[in-house]
């Protein structure tokens, strides 16, 4: 039989069938975080359990970690809270965990590839939508709900019934200027914020292979923006290339046994979909959203729509009125004050690079507060190695230390309400950035020329 | 976990589409490291303004409306994997949520926390919310047994689909973890055939 990649993971994992079309599916790793582990613990506790498989999860603190000053104590007295039960759990339960002030600390979906934690063929879950993210490698990784990361830790084991695959094909070159967050943002424009639902997507096609590890990761980190459960690339010589020689990865004979194993992990020829799209990189222009969710977004060159069946009228007027946009609105000229480079879909160091390499003489306007928060403590290490931190110092971008940061507002980066900040993170929600933050999602470069310039600008024109 | 009981009661109708989890319960208030209280934060910025005045315009603040049934526009709890909003519903007083499509991880939540969610055909959505914002003493009665949700006055109703396992779950207030570790020694023997590098 023919077999998609997804099956092939999957099926690599089936513990037991159960009636009614669930699978007992086997977990490989397990990430936990602050904010939706507490609850877990406790539950765990409460039925007398112990964790079942202790190595197998790694722990961070990263959704409401201030950053600045994170060698002082957390002042914000509920995140704090939250922070130290995370360090209790971690210490009566004896498990890893990279936590403020830990060479390895960061936002979890950052960590997990940069540590050579993530690889190809894993089965990988964290109570966080975005842990689609790991599946850039090759890995079937999905976001869980604090009572399956009750079940994870319980028995290493979630019930599920298998999702339908989906594959997004595109092929062709990418124009200058357009980046792997452009390719996401418009696929989502044409799926829309429920396109996926049900799904597990496997994206192919020359483009695709055409991008780096790290370009990958920001695309199958949004695949939770069409609804799908994740997303995944089947691996391949970079892939190889980027997990040796990382801090986890299996190192000598092992490494290239599991190449050999790794290599056996893709799609077959012939096998079926339930869903398959097409795209050409050349339509792919730099994108903005305009509205409060992900999958409304537009070209850069494109006014904003009519509302079409995809989004209801309601919906599709309420979010026009919180952003102050109107239908036929070009986005380009408008004044935007707060640009956040961050968040697990743009904080890698490409990301920095990127960033660092178009602005490095020139300076941000004066009406915008700019912040980069990188991925992790590595990250931010890597940054200033390469001289990025003086690079963004002299443009008048401000390099925070890492986590979440600005694209949840949990922790003190808020945006101000009725304000509009150029974000590269992945969710356009009202209030996501703060309460009555209006948020533009974009590439980091999109961003970069937006912090330059004042106002959005599509960056093609200053390159 | 509650047992799910056949449900007789009013219905408050939210007629928006794509309402994600941010809306449900905003990020700020999901530092709790306890189950408990989410509801009074459910729909916060919907409900209350910036200093806490209460936003009369909403649904849930309309004294008309009331009910543990919550109607809602296709594509319902999309977002964030945060169970808090499977918690904030419930905990609000909801019992089963009804719409033409759902959020799957929101769906998942929902199920392993005793709130039901529903999905009907865009018709009887439209069905029910016509007969709930005419008359917001229209009674709908949810049996689960049966699959079945009915309007009590015109006695229009639909089946719906639900996942044999979940369903028995829901009845008999069990969740996976009970039957997870009945499955133990099966687990431990995969473990000794798996090959990980
Ligand atoms: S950076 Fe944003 S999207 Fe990513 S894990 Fe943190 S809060 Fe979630």
């Amino acid at each position: 039989m023919k077999k998609t990649l997804f099956d092939k993971i999957w099926e690599q994992h089936i513990v037991d069938k159960v009636d009614g079309g669930r699978d007992i599916l086997y977990i490989d790793k397990h990430f936990i975080h602050e904010v939706t582990s507490p609850q877990a613990f406790t539950g765990l506790e409460k039925r007398g359990l112990e964790i079942f498989r202790k190595n197998k999860i790694v722990a961070t603190a990263d959704h409401n970690v201030p950053t600045l000053n994170q060698h002082l104590p957390i002042t914000e007295p509920l995140s704090r809270t939250q922070v130290n039960t995370l360090i209790e759990n971690c210490e009566k339960n004896g498990l890893e965990l990279y936590g403020l002030g830990h060479q390895y600390q960061g936002i979890v979906h950052v960590i997990g590839p940069e540590l050579g934690i993530t690889k190809p063929g894993m089965t990988i879950v964290c109570g966080d939508s975005h842990t689609s993210t790991h599946g850039a490698f090759g890995s079937i990784a999905f976001g869980i709900g604090t009572s399956q990361v009750e079940q994870v830790m319980a028995t290493q084991c979630l019930l599920l019934n298998r999702p339908k695959r989906m594959r997004i094909t595109i092929d062709g070159e990418l124009q200058n200027g357009v980046l792997s967050k452009d390719i996401i943002l418009y696929i989502l424009s044409k799926l829309t914020a429920s396109g996926g639902t049900g799904h597990f997507i496997e994206y192919a096609g020359s483009t695709i292979r055409s991008l780096s590890m790290e370009a990958r990761m920001t695309i199958c980190n949004m695949s939770i923006e069409m609804g799908a459960r994740g997303g995944l690339i089947a691996p391949d010589e970079k892939t190889f290339e980027y997990i040796k020689g990382r801090k986890f990865a299996p190192q000598g004979e092992i490494f290239d046994k599991a190449v050999e194993y790794w290599k056996t992990l893709y799609t077959d020829e012939g096998a079926e979909f339930d869903k398959k799209y097409h795209f050409e990189a050349e339509d792919i222009e730099p994108m903005v959203t305009y509205g409060t969710n992900p999958g409304m977004g537009i070209k850069i060159t494109d006014s904003i729509p009519a509302p079409d069946a995809s989004v209801g009228i309601q919906s599709y007027e309420k979010a026009l009125k919180y952003m102050d946009f109107e239908k036929g609105n070009s986005l380009i000229g408008k004044k935007v004050n707060y640009v956040f480079i961050g968040s697990c879909t743009n904080s890698r160091i490409e990301d920095l690079r990127l960033v660092a390499d178009f602005v490095k003489g020139k300076s941000k306007a004066d009406n915008v507060n700019v912040w980069i928060v990188p991925g992790s403590k590595l990250v931010e290490k890597q940054a200033k190695e390469e001289g990025l931190d003086k690079i963004f110092q002299a443009a008048g971008f401000e390099l925070r230390e890492p986590g979440c940061s600005a694209c949840l507002g949990m922790n003190e980066d808020k945006i101000p309400k009725g304000e509009y900040c150029i974000s590269t993170s992945n969710r356009n929600f009202e209030g996501r950035q703060g309460q009555g933050a209006r948020t533009i999602l974009a590439s980091p470069l999109m961003a970069a020329a937006t912090a330059v310039t004042g106002k959005i600008v599509d960056v093609r024109t200053l390159l | 976990m509650e047992k799910f009981e056949t449900l007789i009661t009013t219905a408050i109708p939210l007629p928006m589409e794509d309402v994600d989890t941010d809306q449900i319960i905003p990020a700020r208030f999901l530092k709790a490291t306890t189950r408990e209280g989410f509801g009074d934060n459910l729909f916060r910025d919907w409900r209350f303004e910036q200093n806490n005045v209460t936003k009369k315009e909403f649904v849930l603040n309309n004294p008309i409306y009331e009910g543990k049934i919550l109607v809602a526009g296709k594509n319902f709890g999309c977002g964030s994997s945060r169970e808090h909003a499977a918690w904030a519903l419930f905990d609000y007083g909801f019992r089963v949520v009804v719409s033409s499509f759902f959020a799957d991880i929101f769906k998942g939540n929902a199920l392993n926390n005793g709130l039901l969610p529903i999905t009907v055909s865009p018709e009887f959505l439209h069905e029910l919310f016509s007969c709930v914002e005419k008359n917001p003493q229209t009674e709908l009665i949810v049996d689960l047994e049966a699959q079945r949700i009915a309007i009590l006055d015109n006695g229009k109703h639909e089946h719906f689909e639900i996942d044999s396992y979940k369903k028995m779950c829901l009845l008999n207030g069990y969740d996976d973890i009970d039957y997870l570790l009945s499955k133990k020694d099966k687990i431990e023997a995969f473990e000794k055939t798996q090959v990980i590098f």
